[in-house]
């Protein structure tokens, strides 16, 4: 009888393991009356807690604006931390709503893993960091040099493009999570330690002595970071996407999280389409009219976000750049709402 | 037999056995309910697969095994076999199983000498040694591995030098945070010559112990064997080296700008997690030892002091070949753990099976019910060889009943 049992749990386990795609997420998330959203184990301004345990960044800032617009409260968010190698198998299996986790959307990821990749929250590149007594300028005088990064990213896999293309010899050392990564590199282990840019200012400020170490200019890939989701699952994904370009679409306006209050009295008819006082965009995609005013209540415009989480108004002091409004030239572009 | 109960349709008339139904015959019945175990067992592993499969495709995952042969585009530290970035997952594969096998073999061997000379320290009649063994023991054995290697990864990288400031060891050996270099080996064309008659030499030093122990087992002389091996694999080996012109240099390693070029580097995290293995393992061999050797009752000592054999031979001859018995089995678990425990690599960068092929692998194909189950049937595998292995080994071991 024990075998029974136990072939019947092994069975259900397969079976429960596999999940099922087309059930509706929304509906899920909304009974549980939590978004469990997949981020960074510890990455400042994208995705880290604080000594309090209260998550921050600008990819926590993108769960808790989804959060927002479902229910009207951006702290009904769960947050998982995954390494980078476990986070896609976090993600299919169901254990995570949502992914926001400085995730490179790449054409394999979209189309064989499984998943949708979405908006683009912050456009990035890879980057290295070396110590600055070794007086490098340039990534391609690295020949020999041996290399810490983390496994399981589109970083390792640029890395070796990267040093194959320019025939450079290196040694990779690869490790599980962010923090073996940083620690290793701190130790000596390495010459150089390499993600994506964003990465290198955010994990310089765990070292002993970030003074001591320098990036260099070269920026050696695209990596679009984004949210991603599992496939088939369409309206979820309507909400996903929708949130970001909400974001977008209100620092476009002007709608801040202070004057969204006085913005529902606007006459401009895109910021009234955009907080619900006019037509039904909200109830599209399941969610109530003033979906994105809960968001920007909430959470504030793309902007302020980025600004407080990575931009001047965090440690990380990192520019626009690509990643300011298309009409100040830069990347992000949100299609009308309309 | 009485005429009720013969069987009426003939045939079986001669048969002891009242006619039963089946399902009244125990022995029958029983088949029948393992039968239907078996039909109902294998329908939950079909259903379980097949749903399995089925949601895969639904949510376009990709299935199967054709990633093997895609490019892997990813590098690897370590390698004992030939692997670019242009290689195959396939090969990726073998890489990490080399290294995990490199560090579970090296393990086992060093783990086994240390938890003996612990396991006899243990029993030690000079207080020191027998405490300081029973601390180690209780120490290592009291805390978990994953935090071993971890102590062992920082303080072994954090107790070497940069590599400008590599310890420069004689003989070409450098010494540094990226780990110790050693000259490597360069075989001449006559160098085959050495290798053949250190394996004669070889073969003849286990025949000649052969041929001694039946000696020594039939007229009680003793032979000199260890200085017949001594000449055997060393002497002659050597003779051969110096007549054939010493076909053998080294290729020494030279400092370059970040790191030393040419050699052979054994790498921190190897060093590391094979620290942390064999000193972990080493603490449960050594209370396997101990209670082996424990389990020999102490009359066969006396018996063996009796009859005048010297501390030394009796404990060589007499107490652990009777050990030895109690030692095997759960010293084959020892090593099974040991080998298992090699996944923790994963945690220290060490480029083992886990951490290449169930890590970096699965997450750039995403096919994780493939390469779990792989690394799973692999590890199954090992362990199913060195447990094969070591009851061999034991059954040569075991009592034999005359």
């Amino acid at each position: 009888m024990k075998k029974v049992l136990m072939s019947v749990a092994v069975g259900a386990a397969f079976v429960m393991a596999a999940g099922s795609a087309s059930a509706q997420t929304l509906n899920q998330v909304k009974s549980r009356g939590v978004l469990q959203c997949g981020s960074n184990t510890g990455l400042a301004g994208f995705g880290q807690p604080d000594a309090q345990g209260n998550w921050t960044g600008l990819d926590v800032d993108y769960c808790r604006a989804v959060a927002a617009a479902i229910f009207n409260d951006a702290t009904k968010v769960k947050f998982v931390p995954l390494s980078a190698k476990d986070r896609f198998t976090a993600l299919q299996s169901g254990e995570v709503d949502v992914l926001v986790r400085n995730t490179t959307w790449t054409m394999s990821r979209d189309t064989q893993l499984g998943l949708e990749f979405g908006p683009v929250n912050y456009y990035d590149g890879q980057g290295f960091m070396v110590r600055k007594k070794l007086k490098i300028a340039s990534a391609m005088e690295l020949s020999g040099a041996s290399v810490c990064t983390q496994q399981g990213t589109t970083t390792e896999l640029n890395l070796a493009d990267f040093f194959r293309a320019n025939k450079l010899k290196y040694e990779v050392v690869a490790f599980a999570s962010s923090d073996e990564t940083i620690k290793a590199y701190d130790a000596g282990r390495c010459d150089v330690f390499t993600t994506d840019a964003s990465g290198l200012y955010a994990e310089r400020l765990k070292l002993t002595a970030p003074d001591d170490h320098i990036v260099l200019p070269e920026i050696i890939s695209k990596e679009p970071l984004g949210a991603a989701w599992r496939h088939g699952d369409n309206q979820w994904g309507d909400i996903v996407k929708w949130t970001h370009y909400a974001m977008v679409t209100a620092e476009e306006l002007g709608v801040t999280k202070a004057n969204v209050d006085e913005m529902l009295k606007s006459t401009n008819p895109d910021v009234k389409r955009l907080l619900g006082t006019e037509g039904k965009f909200g109830e599209a995609i399941g969610l109530t009219n003033d979906w994105a005013y809960r968001i920007i209540k909430h959470v504030g415009n793309y902007g302020e976000s980025f600004d407080k989480n990575v931009g001047a108004g965090s440690r990380l002091k990192i520019a626009r750049g690509v990643n300011a409004l298309w009409s100040k030239g830069g990347l992000q572009y949100a299609p009308p709402i309309r | 037999m009485s005429s009720v109960d013969a069987p009426k349709a003939g045939g079986t008339g001669g048969d002891d056995k009242p006619h039963v139904a089946f399902w009244n015959d125990p022995e029958k019945r029983g088949y029948l309910f393992q039968a239907l175990l078996f039909v109902v067992v294998m329908f939950l592993f079909y259903t379980a697969a097949d749903n399995a499969i089925s949601n895969l495709t639904k949510q376009k995952i990709a299935t199967g095994f054709g990633f093997w042969n895609n490019t892997a585009g990813f590098d690897i530290g370590q390698r004992l076999i030939p692997y670019e970035t242009t290689s195959s997952y396939g090969r990726a594969f073998w890489v990490g199983l080399f290294n995990t096998l490199l560090v579970a073999g090296v393990g086992i061997v060093l783990a086994t000498i240390l938890g003996f000379i612990i396991g006899v320290a243990r029993l030690s009649k000079n207080f020191l040694v027998n405490k300081l063994a029973a601390i180690y023991v209780e120490v290592i054995r009291n805390t978990p591995l994953l935090l071993q290697l971890l102590f062992w990864y920082n303080a072994v990288l954090k107790a070497l030098p940069e590599v400008r400031d590599s310890v420069n060891m004689p003989g070409g050996f450098f010494l540094n945070n990226r780990g110790l270099f050693m000259p490597e080996p360069v075989f001449g064309a006559n160098f085959s010559w050495v290798t053949w008659t250190l394996a004669a030499g070889l073969m003849g030093y286990f025949a000649y112990g052969r041929w001694a122990r039946l000696r020594q087992e039939r007229s009680g002389q003793q032979s000199p064997v260890l200085l017949v091996g001594i000449g055997l694999i060393l002497l002659l080996p050597l003779l051969v080296y110096f007549v054939a012109g010493q076909p053998l240099s080294f290729n020494i390693p030279d400092l370059g700008r970040f790191n030393i070029r040419g050699g052979v580097q054994i790498f921190p995290e190897f060093v590391a997690l094979l620290l942390g293995l064999v000193i972990y393992t080493a603490a449960f061999i050594a209370e396997v030892v101990r209670a082996g050797i424990q389990a020999v009752s102490k009359g066969q000592t006396e018996a063996a002091y009796a009859l005048g054999l010297r501390p030394g031979p009796t404990l060589d001859l007499v107490v652990i070949p009777q050990a030895m018995r109690v030692i095997i089995p759960p010293l084959t678990s020892q090593y099974l753990n040991l080998t298992k425990n090699s996944s923790l690599a994963v945690a220290i960068g060490y480029p083992d099976l886990v951490q290449v092929f169930a890590g970096t692998v699965l997450n750039q194909t995403g096919q994780a019910v493939e390469v779990i189950a792989i690394t799973m049937a692999v590890y199954l595998t090992i362990s199913l060889v060195t447990s094969l292995v070591m009851n061999w080994y034991n059954s040569r071991k075991a009592l034999v009943e005359r």
